[in-house]
């Protein structure tokens, strides 16, 4: 480009006006760019949810709602419980060190504040399908008979054992998420809120 | 007549447009068969557009409002269920007619100089036609609908950092919902075809720019006659404009058969999953995009494997954008002195070919179960595997094997 003819003053200022007019459009742009976020009345429907738990028999699941999202309840037998131990060497995160995917309290093996009762998101971890239920162990479930029971995602082959812990190669990444939860009394729980707060 | 004529070109190049792009626009002469494609796109897109707006008069955009309210156009709107029958037989349409005509580009080396610009506005376009398809997906509000955008949606949460804040921003919610209806909404009846108008309008100026190619892959501006025109050349009207309506005519005939008699195709072209309204508690027992989409689907479910410290999720999700970015460095991967495959080598022949393949089984395999066995003994989640590395190799290869390829003699002048 020739410089001839070029008035350095005001080839200055016109960089320091579209300089400027850059941050301005920047400025400008964002309410469009935030108004996509969750909107407050999003937010609020995302509020703790309280169910009934005396009702669950045992091997039985229950499905609730909890901001959109299928919140899984199942009251595990002793034999689902003994199954948790035969599966560890087939899984890739046994112990639960993918911190995120639990509240602290069940970090455990068996992903939970009681042994027996599991609450878990039933929302894949690999793309956001909702599991199958294969809580039988054996050929029935359709998975061989060395099922021992546990979730089957049917979009992309994932499987999970009875505490939501992922098999070994495949596609998920993570266990299935705990969501926060509390005790209100034996026989009720609450899903989003634990003695921390609400999540 | 002449007067008004000579009014509006004072104030307006209406004649000189006309010659410039119709009349006086000189195509190549040997224009065949795979040269159809481009001039059915743009019918289809305007069907596509002429419908919309009619559906867009019924159409309800609220989760509690929107299965429904097309149920109301299939039913009880006078005509309603023609309008919609086209407007979902013409998705699947245009998908075809836009396979076929860059099928065409790779037939002929269409993409090569001096047509890169074509090309890339072109791969740009079926971006944003992959986008109108998934966000007019969503709007029946069937369980298909519902999951397939949960998955979708679901592969911006992948991204390292930003992924679920992203995903979040998109929704609009923590989970596909109503305002995520409202904005795709938004996106697929006014935002992407706005986009996809003034692409097509680009590909075309950047197309008369540099003149049409054809099947021989010859130059035609290089042999003018004393007159300036190409000696192979042809108006583009009347002689394209006439041959293009032969065209429409057949693509008509197919397009209303399939519209009146099969407007589902046995679930290819709408899936039975979405005549159940959403139900977010509920996953159907397969999520299956539409037949468009099941090449990229499949390989997004090849990777299982964790390798470089980095999930399998990740991969998958790496390896379907991949898999479709990489149509953008087609013009630079070949390495071919010639452009039309009429005088390639048996290689660039080869490798097209295996490529074909591999997008028609991936495509039909991303519609099976990975875990199930479609062929051969083999579950589907390994054949899947195979293929795709096989379709990456049509690219990664690509500048060897046009490099290396043994050419014929290009004539000057096209033939036949």
């Amino acid at each position: 480009m020739s410089k001839e003819g070029v008035n350095p003053r005001r080839r200055r200022l016109l960089a320091i006006t579209s300089g400027l007019g850059v941050v301005g459009t920047a400025f400008a742009v964002t309410p469009f760019i935030l108004s996509m976020f969750p909107s407050a009345r999003a937010k609020a429907a995302g509020a703790p949810v309280e169910v009934d738990i005396s009702n669950i028999e045992p091997g039985q699941l229950l499905t609730v709602e909890w901001r959109g999202k299928p919140v899984w309840i199942l009251r595990r037998t002793p034999e689902m419980l003994k199954s948790l131990h035969d599966v560890d060497p087939h899984l890739a995160d046994p112990k639960s060190k993918v911190v995120d995917q639990q509240p602290a309290y069940a970090r455990n093996e068996a992903r939970s504040i009681k042994p027996e009762i599991l609450v878990m998101v039933g929302i894949c971890t690999h793309l956001g399908c909702s599991p199958d239920k294969r809580l039988d162990a054996g050929t029935a479930s359709g998975l061989g008979d060395d099922w021992k029971g546990g979730f089957f995602c049917p979009c992309h082959g994932s499987k999970f054992d009875l505490a939501g812990r992922v098999y070994k190669n495949v596609p998920a990444p993570t266990n299935l998420e705990v969501p926060p939860h509390a005790y209100l009394s034996d026989t009720r729980i609450v899903i989003g809120a634990d003695k921390k707060g609400a999540a | 007549m002449q007067t008004l004529l000579a009014w509006i070109d004072e104030r307006f190049p209406l004649t000189k447009v006309w010659k410039e792009h119709l009349a006086e626009y000189y195509a190549p002469k040997n224009f065949n068969f795979w040269y159809y494609f481009g001039s059915l796109a743009l019918l289809v897109l305007v069907m596509q557009i002429v419908t919309g707006i009619f559906l867009t008069m019924h159409y309800k955009p609220d989760t509690a409002l929107a299965f429904a309210s097309v149920e109301y156009i299939m039913r009880d709107v006078d005509w309603g269920w023609l309008i919609r029958y086209m407007h979902s037989t013409g998705a699947s349409f245009f998908f075809i007619v836009v396979y076929l005509h860059m099928f065409r580009a790779l037939l002929y080396g269409s993409y090569q100089k001096p047509r890169e610009l074509i090309w890339l506005i072109g791969v740009v376009i079926f971006v944003a036609l992959m986008a109108e398809a998934f966000t007019g997906y969503l709007l029946p509000w069937g369980n298909m609908s519902y999951w397939g955008a949960q998955v979708i949606i679901s592969l911006f949460d992948a991204i390292p950092v930003v992924g679920p804040t992203l995903s979040e921003w998109l929704r609009g919610d923590f989970v596909v919902s109503d305002a995520t209806l409202n904005r795709f909404f938004a996106f697929h009846v006014s935002a992407i075809p706005l986009i996809l108008v003034a692409l097509v309008f680009v590909h075309i100026v950047a197309l008369h720019k540099v003149g049409s190619n054809n099947p021989d892959g010859v130059e035609i501006k290089k042999k003018k006659g004393p007159d300036g025109i190409p000696l192979d050349g042809i108006p583009f009207h009347p002689y394209y404009t006439v041959k293009d309506i032969v065209g429409v005519t057949v693509f008509l005939m197919l397009f209303a058969a399939v519209m009146f008699f099969a407007p589902e195709l046995w679930g290819w072209f709408l899936e039975p999953d979405n005549f159940v309204p959403a139900n977010n508690l509920l996953t159907p027992p397969e999520i299956v995009p539409l037949w468009y989409f099941t090449p990229y689907y499949s390989i997004l479910r090849a990777s299982v494997y964790n390798f470089f410290w980095i999930d399998a999720k990740i991969w998958g999700v790496i390896f379907m954008w991949l898999s479709i970015l990489l149509f953008f460095f087609i013009p630079w991967l070949d390495r071919s002195p010639v452009k039309s495959i009429r005088y390639r080598g048996g290689k660039y022949k080869t490798a097209l070919a295996i490529f074909v393949v591999s997008f028609i089984v991936l495509g039909y395999l991303g519609t099976k179960s990975p875990e199930v066995v479609s062929f051969f003994w083999v579950k589907n989640v390994y054949w899947v595997q195979a293929f795709t590395v096989l379709y990456f190799a049509f690219f990664f290869l690509m500048p060897w094997y046009t490099k290396y390829d043994k050419t014929k003699p290009v004539p000057e002048r096209v033939t036949g």
